[in-house]
């Protein structure tokens, strides 16, 4: 290949630069529709999954037409989102916070063509490209991370573990028969690029082996007071070795205090936790971010650990799928899944979902613990 | 002839819903094609690679992606994520495979013109795969080498009047729910206030002076769509102070049954008719609704505007017109001290386009000042608050103090005064003491 200059030239890296321009402005984007009526809309309906109408004070109406995607997207695939955006959308189109795309339209007539075409859309493997649906009481899509496809710290594929629950909870996805929406969200490590820590079901890649120490290495590659400030428990402290007859600066771990997050990872390359073993998956429920009735919420850990099991990931796809059913068939309308388990109680939870409670369930992290402790005779046998 | 075998990857083709095995594919197939005679400035068989050391960890149960290292565009701290395979050898083509992220526009509404331009730097000078989007908002470009950054910034900048968005301890590219443009539940302009203190803090958002990552998210109302309240440092969400707007008529067209509840959300199963008494009235969490002789009535000092009322009848109930922001500090996901949702700061702040949002940007400065000054390596000023205490935030933010911060006033009287909040001070005559006390 030979290389293809833009006109930046390195020689010169300031002449005709240009930086700190920001995003272009939005209303660069908006479509004709949107723009008249920005600012003044009236209300809105969901005429049938995935189908929405929005209606200004105008009179005006916006049809939006929103189907999923794997959010892992090629150049290709996102050029086949552009011929279809011009073909019935003037060249416009969005993408919503949890990676569906939204298609407008001024007539209902074309939005219900648009869904026809986008529901005839296939891969060659046989999966839709582009199914419809994600609205109201039922499972949008899932935000996720990156996992073994990009990611340098992951306990499980991002991309995989999706894909495996998007398949096994498709029909809630194409239908709003759930008691109210349901957010499941996927973070392949502790860090959680993909915050789901406020999720009605969260999928979490977690290690449960400490650290490897690259002892030969490690002087070379990370600062150690770097990685000994990096552990929220203090279990890693300045250490030396001797291989070989030489002696190495290095780090000890006190390996009863290590709680797998892996931040000293983040801070030195020699210090790695995956494991084909030791990685995989919690579960955590009850999440909310929303006020609507009660307080946005945390997501609580009820599965520690669900190994990882390429390429579909049976078990944990088993567990989703047995709390999502027996959530649909108890709770009350509106009642979001959190809401759900605190009005029956969490040992009844447990007890509807056929999930094992474990003492690694009973939170043992510090101070905000002893809150999640009972401190009443008010239980339930 | 696939160049890898792939036969985990490949049972993710089956099933309905959308396969990234499948897409990848169809790219790898079309590079290989090239149509357009493009001189790829990467690898051809990227997408391949990818595939090819994706299996491997789904073999292997484990990564395959090394730690970063330092690479980037000049001028600029963050933007660019180095990436590298740890089996060169065998996947040569994502041996160096940097993820570029790039400002989305706010709302993240798009021109086709825009994407395709995006799109021909990407086939040209990238791997051909991307997120659409990150979990931050920006558009990832996944997958390019390091000669290639400086070309795709000139690109970007000069073609597209667009910029890379943010990485590394500095603001992050801030994100919005799409507001105004199709929600009529915004209580304020969320993408014009997120495009305004994106620009404003470009300088923040490129060159990483901060302790860790600092995260702006803006909803438009309280249902909180972006999580603004979960998952950002500095989360602002639209509210309200004056009445919901109630239209009876509207109200008894939802009570008869003539418009369906909740926008029709539920429409997948039969609840039985709409009951208002009981899947309005009684769910309020304030109790401030009744229902009586055919009239929705609401005290509205008592609301605490949850939205349920609203978001179950939306034709009939409206947001009020004295509207604004409540800020929230401090939200972040576990690492490294556990999750913490963002704690109320400010209850309510006018958004005020005309003067800039000053008063807003007041409040960010101030609280920027004091974590950049208190805040130790990698700490979240979440965590810096929860050390240092919620009121010497409050303090350094200039916001003044208010019954709404709290959900219940302290369980422990270990209150630390200071010496001028006593009577006196605190400097005292040992021998005045004695005076009184025996030793």
């Amino acid at each position: 290949m030979a290389f293809i200059s833009s006109g930046y030239n390195p020689d010169k890296p300031m002449e005709g630069r240009i930086s700190d321009i920001g995003p272009r402005h939005f209303t660069e984007f908006l479509p004709p529709v949107i723009a008249k009526n920005f600012g003044k809309w009236d209300y809105h309906e969901i005429l049938e999954p995935g189908l929405l109408c929005h209606t200004g004070v105008s009179g005006d109406k916006a049809y939006t037409v929103r189907c999923g995607t794997a959010r892992l997207m090629t150049v290709t695939h996102i050029r086949e989102i552009c011929d279809i955006a011009d073909k019935f959308c003037g060249g416009f189109l969005r993408f919503t916070t949890r990676n569906n795309i939204e298609f407008i339209l001024e007539s209902l007539d074309e939005a219900k063509e648009l869904m026809k075409f986008l529901e005839a859309q296939k891969f060659e493997g046989g999966s839709y490209k582009f199914p419809v649906g994600g609205t109201g009481a039922g499972v949008t899509n899932i935000v996720h991370t990156q996992g073994w496809v990009h990611c340098h710290t992951p306990a499980t594929d991002a991309s995989g573990t999706v894909k495996a629950t998007m398949d096994a909870v498709f029909d809630d996805f194409k239908e709003m028969k759930l008691p109210a929406p349901v957010r499941i969200s996927m973070a392949c490590c502790l860090n959680m690029c993909g915050a789901v820590h406020c999720s009605d079901i969260a999928i979490l890649g977690i290690h449960r082996k400490p650290p490897i120490i690259d002892h030969k290495y490690l002087d070379n590659l990370c600062e150690i007071p770097l990685a000994v400030a990096a552990c929220p428990t203090g279990a890693v402290r300045p250490s030396k070795v001797e291989i070989d007859g030489e002696t190495y600066k290095t780090v000890a771990i006190k390996e009863e205090r290590c709680m797998f997050c892996g931040n000293c990872y983040t801070m030195c390359p020699s210090l790695p936790l995956s494991d084909g073993e030791g990685d995989g998956i919690a579960i955590m429920v009850g999440g909310k971010i929303s006020n609507r009735l009660t307080k946005p919420a945390f997501s609580k850990v009820v599965v520690p650990f669900v190994p990882n099991e390429p390429p579909r990931w049976p078990t944990m796809t088993k567990v989703i799928k047995k709390i999502l059913d027996t959530y649909a068939a108890e709770a009350n309308k509106y009642e979001r899944l959190g809401d759900w388990a605190n009005r029956i109680g969490w040992e009844r939870f447990f007890e509807k979902c056929d999930l094992e409670f474990s003492a690694h369930l009973i939170d043992d992290f510090r101070d905000p613990a002893y809150y999640t402790w009972r401190q009443t005779s008010q239980f339930k046998w | 002839m696939a160049k890898h075998k792939t036969p985990l990857l490949d049972q993710l083709e089956s099933g309905p819903w959308p396969s990234f095995v499948s897409d990848i594919k169809q790219e790898a197939e079309n590079r290989a094609k090239n149509e357009k005679g493009l001189d790829y400035q990467v690898a051809v068989d990227c997408p391949e690679d990818l595939l090819g050391v994706l299996e491997m960890s789904y073999t292997d149960g484990e990564t395959h992606w090394k730690h970063g290292g330092i690479v980037g565009v000049f001028g600029y701290g963050g933007g660019v994520i180095g990436r590298y395979c740890d089996q060169p050898e065998m996947f040569p083509g994502v041996a160096h495979f940097h993820t570029v992220r790039v400002a989305q526009p706010t709302g993240k509404w798009y021109t086709t013109d825009f994407l395709r331009q995006l799109m021909d730097i990407w086939d040209l000078r990238g791997s051909g795969l991307t997120n659409m989007h990150g979990a931050t908002g920006d558009i990832v470009m996944l997958g390019t080498t390091t000669p290639q950054l400086e070309e795709i910034f000139w690109e970007l900048t000069h073609d597209m009047n667009n910029d890379l968005g943010g990485s590394g301890s500095n603001l992050r590219t801030p994100a919005a729910c799409m507001g105004m443009s199709r929600c009529e539940y915004a209580c304020y302009d969320s993408q014009e206030l997120c495009y305004n203190l994106t620009q404003e803090y470009q300088d923040e958002l490129h060159r990483p002076a901060f302790p860790y990552k600092f995260k702006f998210k803006f909803d438009a109302c309280p249902n909180g769509c972006v999580a603004a309240i979960a998952r950002s440092d500095l989360g602002f969400l639209g509210t309200w102070k004056d009445p919901i707007k109630i239209d009876q008529e509207k109200v008894a067209a939802y009570v008869g049954g003539e418009i369906a509840p909740n926008a029709g959300a539920h429409a997948g199963r039969d609840w039985g008719a709409f009951d208002i008494q009981k899947e309005v009235v009684d769910l309020c969490p304030s109790q401030c609704l009744s229902y009586e002789g055919g009239k929705l009535v609401m005290d509205h000092k008592e609301c605490v505007r949850c939205m349920h009322c609203i978001n179950t009848m939306p034709q009939a109930l409206k947001i009020g017109d004295e509207r604004g922001v409540s800020m929230f500090c401090g939200a972040k996901a576990p690492i490294l001290d556990g999750p913490q949702m963002g704690s109320l700061l400010v209850p309510f702040v006018e958004v005020n386009k005309d003067d800039d949002y000053q008063a807003i940007k007041d409040i960010i400065e101030n609280v920027w000042d004091w974590w950049m000054d208190e805040g130790k390596n990698r700490e979240r000023i979440g965590e810096t608050m929860k050390r240092l205490g919620f009121a010497a935030l409050a303090e350094a933010a200039g916001v003044g103090i208010d019954p709404r911060q709290v959900q219940e006033p302290r369980h422990n009287p270990y209150i630390f005064w200071k010496a001028e909040d006593v009577e006196g001070g605190w400097e005292r005559d040992i021998d005045d003491f004695r005076k009184r006390h025996q030793r």
